[in-house]
């Protein structure tokens, strides 16, 4: 194989996407083993994880308006890779609760999943998230045929699923959840215009 | 050991018999013990072993030699270990320096505490405005190791430093129409930059409130100081309430005003959230929040692989004392 230098940007293209999600775990790891978290780390370490669950999940649905918008066919690529990470940092999001604030105490396992709204749809998100990280792979999207992209539209509930999850958590500022939830209300409404302005245009075509 | 100087009222009028009896117990208690013969013989707070680069906060001179002279009080001190300097000063429930729990230790360094005035007002007959000097002036101060338990499911164990607000209030004279006891934080958008934000959905000031008999208890304390110093401006400062049975929001911080009420006083949160933070806020494993649970709580500081839950108990285990202050009530419906 011959590394030609369109191949060569490729490369460090990748290699930049796949390293620069891990860097806030990075540095969330570093944090706690220095013991920099305060009294609570295991309260600091599940709202960071679920923050950057969030911000990736937004990541992967800019992928689409940006493209669009800059015309970036190259970022469609990394698609795949940030739906994966927002998996990844969901699922250490999960573990991190059930670990550091439950201890798994089954009893408060089961209350926690049973009784607490905004639990319950946070896990619902990750479990929906689940079949789409298993469907990722270009194989499966072969297998699956015009089914994926129906599957993969479940992203859309996975992401008001998440919102819900943070809006829940408000007691009294909601600064954050608004400026989220403005973000997701454009990567959504983006969608929405397009396929109004698409579904125009070929009735146009027919008439 | 509690007044010094000649005072209009006896020590016996202002303090309750329960805790005058602890302290004469406390005292023979301490003379009958060697290991805590100290120097100078008032100061029988052991000397805390602060982590050494916390910041201290040794307050305004007048306060020096009330701290130095505070014992502790053992009979109403809980003998669990209190979390460490560091943790007590640096996460914090004080909104009005923002909403994270190390933004108050950030924000309030600069928070200026001294001087200090404190109105009085209401149904008493000595109303007024006055200097927190003149106001604490009769008062000896002793600490006492409470627990802490916050709204949100966790919780600490601090020593304060201060004296029970019956006290203080009955040195005002409350009128037979004083049924509560109202407090309001200081309002000040430039000092306090939690005040001025738009997205907050809590009024401002802060104000909270007591029931006269709950305000009266012996437990229920005004603290100036903790861990023998005095209080730093993101725990409170300078004057803060804290009653241990009850929801840490309940505990009201850097008090500006003091007024004795016929009707139940609006208070905070449960303005802002009714169906979630009633008035009386005890502290009650059976009636969780609508969003989580109370039934445990997790002790600070929590390390990782231990996260430390505990069990709550009915009134943060002050149920002896302060249970029957709520006999025949529906502690479901008055949560």
């Amino acid at each position: 194989m011959v590394l030609t230098p369109e191949r060569l940007r490729r490369l460090a293209l990748w290699w930049l996407v796949f390293l620069l999600p891990l860097l806030p775990l990075a540095w969330l790891v570093e944090r706690a083993l220095a013991m920099d978290l305060g009294a609570d780390p295991a309260q600091a370490i599940v709202q960071f994880t679920g923050i950057w669950t969030l911000r990736l999940l937004f990541v992967t649905l800019a992928v689409t308006p940006l493209r669009l918008m800059f015309r970036w066919a190259w970022l469609q690529r990394y698609r795949r890779m940030f739906g994966l990470y927002t998996l990844f940092y969901a699922v250490v999001h999960l573990l991190a609760f059930a670990t550091f604030i439950l201890g798994w105490r089954p009893d408060l396992l089961l209350r926690e999943l049973s009784e607490r709204p905004y639990i319950i749809v946070g896990t619902l998100a990750l479990l929906l998230l689940i079949p789409l990280g298993v469907t990722s792979t270009r194989g499966m999207q072969r297998r699956l045929g015009p089914k994926w992209a129906k599957l993969h539209r479940l992203v859309y509930l996975i992401a008001l699923l998440a919102m819900l999850h943070f809006i829940w958590q408000i007691r009294s500022s909601f600064q954050e959840q608004l400026i989220y939830g403005l973000i997701l209300a454009w990567l959504l409404g983006f969608r929405l215009w397009k396929r109004r302005r698409r579904s125009r245009g070929a009735r146009r075509q027919t008439a | 050991m509690l007044i010094k100087k000649p005072d209009p009222i006896k020590a016996s009028e202002i303090t309750p018999e329960p805790i005058y009896r602890n302290r004469r117990l406390f005292m023979q208690g301490l003379a009958g013990s060697a290991a805590l013969a100290l120097s100078g013989g008032a100061a029988a707070i052991p000397a805390y072993d602060l982590d050494a680069d916390a910041p201290r906060y040794p307050g305004p001179d007048w306060l020096q030699s009330k701290l130095r002279a505070g014992a502790r009080n053992e009979a109403l001190s809980t003998a669990e270990k209190p979390a460490p300097y560091v943790n007590v000063i640096t996460h914090n429930n004080f909104y009005e320096f923002g909403t994270g729990k190390q933004d108050p230790s950030r924000k309030a360094q600069n928070f200026k505490t001294d001087p200090w005035s404190v109105e009085i007002a209401g149904e008493v007959d000595k109303p007024g405005t006055y200097a927190l000097e003149d106001l604490l002036q009769p008062h000896g101060i002793e600490e006492r190791i409470y627990r802490l338990r916050c709204v949100e499911a966790w919780s600490m164990v601090i020593p304060w430093m201060g004296f029970p607000l019956g006290d203080l209030l009955k040195r005002f004279g409350p009128t037979s129409r004083a049924k509560y006891v109202a407090f309001t934080t200081l309002l000040d958008p430039e000092q306090m930059p939690g005040q001025g934000g738009f997205f907050s959905t809590l009024d401002w000031p802060y104000v909270e409130g007591l029931r006269m008999d709950e305000a009266m208890h012996p437990l229920t304390l005004l603290a100036v100081g903790l861990y023998g110093n005095a209080l730093p401006p993101q725990n409170g400062a300078p004057f803060r309430l804290v009653v241990p049975w009850k929801y840490g929001f309940k505990s009201i911080k850097s008090i500006v005003r003091i007024e004795l009420t016929e009707s139940m006083p609006v208070t905070t949160w449960n303005q802002t959230a009714p169906n979630e933070y009633g008035f009386y806020a005890n502290v009650n494993p059976e009636v969780d929040h609508p969003r989580w649970s109370q039934a445990t709580e997790r002790r600070l500081p929590s390390s990782l692989f231990s996260p430390n839950i505990i069990d709550t108990k009915p009134f943060n285990g002050y149920g002896d004392q302060v249970a029957s202050l709520y006999s025949g009530m529906d502690l479901r419906k008055w949560f």
